[in-house]
């Protein structure tokens, strides 16, 4: 028994707090833009680099733009980003996965070479080397992290897919002369929801981090848009005279990740027992 | 074994071609006549021609990358157009700054995540597993610029403990070196601590459910022999592939951390290389470390066998 209570309390605790969080951010990223108490790129001359006051809850940048309506539209510019990589990821991922799962030979084999040869850049890297040519931008930005990325999902995909393909109800599926597509909407795609959600929970994570990295070395969403990551680097030389333009920014990535991390963990004890650990 | 070892080295050679013709035809994207660029405006277009043909950038594609590829192949990676220094001696020099940093911080968080994680495994569902959790979950997400950073903020600006500014290479002054090598190095440990405990519990847990530790258990082997003897070894195996990809990664990722400790390494050059357009160095760089994560990769796949009796055998 005093085993078992921490266990269920973190596997609640994860969905929770986890869930919770990300909810919030959700709901800030979708509704930020209407409660934002001023416009995030407006600038207050009187304010530069105010400390936090009644005026400005948390301060004002170096060019005495609040910091607060920042952030909420921070957490939409980055929440656009995500959703977006993460479903042109998943997309081409699960369609290129499947194609090589089903169709085997040397469209897998080709395929799978191509795949690890893009796993063969670090995932960072290559998203620099892609913005770095196309300039920064948030549509470069979107492509280049969605081609860093795809790979680990087309390699979930064909890996279900192999272990499905010689599965009974597959071949049922052909023998009652269902076409090759339907059989794999219908009957090789549910099988990788499970493992792709998890997945997807995870790269969420991961595409936020790199957005506000490649944001923090100016190769990300081009100012004066907001983004935490931007905000982190036009705030750095500021870093002894105003250090909340520093901490506010790096707490919400933090929290964000921490949220999506906890959610992904909950959702991995729930949809794959086996990882249960 | 040797055939093992023979065949992962195989396997890395499609794998190298494919990435530099991706890099070759990537950089050939860039709107603009590399050639054009390095001359400036004041150029003729015979001096344009000229040095077209001394970059190898005349003839047909496939014949400039095999051009492209017998230079690289032979260390000749062009020229700086920012600095006219050749590419490959700068890189190196920089390199060398970004590989001390991070072998030494991914050396010491191995040295505390994995017995940390073997520890919360052996007392699984306890409060310090509970701890150690919860612990990693957080380092996992918290971004390395920001940490560094804070750390930066706390230790070199508050406290002034240590320099915040330039770098001194250990090589010069181990004293001075270690100052400056603290902070950075201190960051990518507490961020790699987190998916290094993470994985090390994980795989000591799924390895301590099996038979043979429960039968060498019941043999009367002390708890201490069986975590060592029969668990660790089990267990180690996936999380030095971790390490591995971590070891790799970290080099793809530093500029970063070197962005944010003003450290003069490879990473810093490839960020400085794209703001002033220095195609050169960004193609080197790019290069130099796909190839760097590729062989990092490869030394760890075939050192597995080390860690993985299984396969050993």
């Amino acid at each position: 028994m005093t085993r078992f209570l921490p266990r269920l309390a973190r596997g609640r605790a994860n969905l929770l707090i986890g869930g919770g969080i990300v909810a919030v951010l959700m709901l800030l990223a979708v509704f930020g833009p209407s409660l934002a108490p001023y416009d995030p790129l407006k600038l207050h001359l009187r304010s530069v680099l105010k400390a936090p006051s009644a005026a400005h809850l948390l301060g004002a940048d170096e060019f005495g733009r609040d910091v607060l309506s920042r952030l909420m539209y921070g957490a939409r510019t980055t929440g656009w980003i995500a959703l977006a990589t993460v479903a042109l990821a998943i997309f081409f991922g699960l369609l290129f996965g499947i194609i090589a799962g089903f169709l085997r030979g040397w469209t897998d084999r080709v395929l799978m070479i191509l795949n690890d040869s893009l796993l063969a850049f670090p995932g960072l890297l290559l998203a620099l080397f892609i913005m770095a040519i196309a300039g920064a931008s948030r549509e470069a930005l979107i492509v280049a992290l969605s081609i860093a990325y795809m790979p680990a999902v087309v390699r979930v995909a064909r890996g279900t897919v192999l272990s499905v393909r010689e599965r009974e109800y597959i071949e049922a599926s052909r023998v009652m002369g269902n076409s090759e597509l339907v059989t794999v909407v219908r009957h090789v795609l549910p099988n990788c929801m499970a493992p792709i959600t998890v997945l997807a929970t995870t790269m969420f994570g991961w595409v936020i981090l790199s957005e506000s990295a490649l944001s923090f070395l100016g190769l990300g969403v081009p100012p004066p848009a907001p983004s935490w990551g931007n905000m982190l680097a036009s705030g750095r030389p500021f870093i002894t005279q105003a250090p909340y333009l520093i901490v506010l920014p790096g707490l919400c990535i933090s929290l964000t990740l921490l949220g999506i991390n906890m959610l992904g963990d909950a959702l991995r004890d729930w949809l794959d027992p086996k990882m249960q650990a | 074994m040797i055939r093992f070892l023979l065949g992962r080295l195989l396997q890395a050679v499609p794998t190298m071609i494919i990435v530099s013709v991706a890099i070759f035809f990537l950089m050939r994207l860039i709107p603009g006549d590399p050639a054009a660029v390095m001359l400036g405006d004041l150029a003729t277009s015979e001096q344009v021609e000229a040095l077209r043909r001394e970059m190898g950038l005349s003839g047909s594609l496939p014949t400039q990358y095999v051009t492209w590829l017998s230079h690289i192949l032979a260390g000749d990676f062009g020229k700086s157009i920012t600095s006219g220094d050749p590419v490959l001696p700068l890189m190196l020099d920089r390199f060398a700054v970004s590989a001390t940093i991070v072998v030494a911080a991914v050396l010491l968080a191995t040295l505390i995540a994995v017995p940390a994680g073997m520890f919360a495994a052996w007392r699984q569902g306890s409060l310090a597993d509970y701890g150690l959790v919860a612990a990693s979950t957080l380092l996992l997400s918290i971004p390395s610029f920001w940490l560094g950073l804070m750390i930066l903020l706390v230790f070199g600006m508050w406290l002034e403990w240590f320099p915040v500014i330039g770098y001194v290479s250990l090589h010069d002054d181990f004293r001075q070196g270690l100052m400056f090598i603290f902070m950075p190095a201190l960051t990518l440990i507490l961020v790699e601590i987190g998916p290094i405990v993470r994985m090390a519990r994980a795989s000591t847990i799924e390895v301590s459910r099996l038979e043979y530790i429960t039968h060498a258990r019941a043999k009367g082997l002390s708890e201490a022999e069986v975590m060592w003897r029969h668990a660790f070894r089990n267990a180690f195996a996936p999380t030095w592939t971790l390490i591995g990809l971590i070891l790799g990664g970290l080099l793809g990722g530093i500029a970063v951390t070197e962005t944010v400790f003003t450290i003069p390494g490879l990473g810093r050059l490839l960020v400085e290389a794209i703001y002033a357009r220095d195609y050169p160095v960004v193609q080197g760089c790019i290069l130099f470390i796909s190839v760097i994560y590729v062989v990092v990769n490869l030394i760890v796949d075939m050192l597995y066998p080390l860690f993985d009796p299984k396969i050993a055998q």
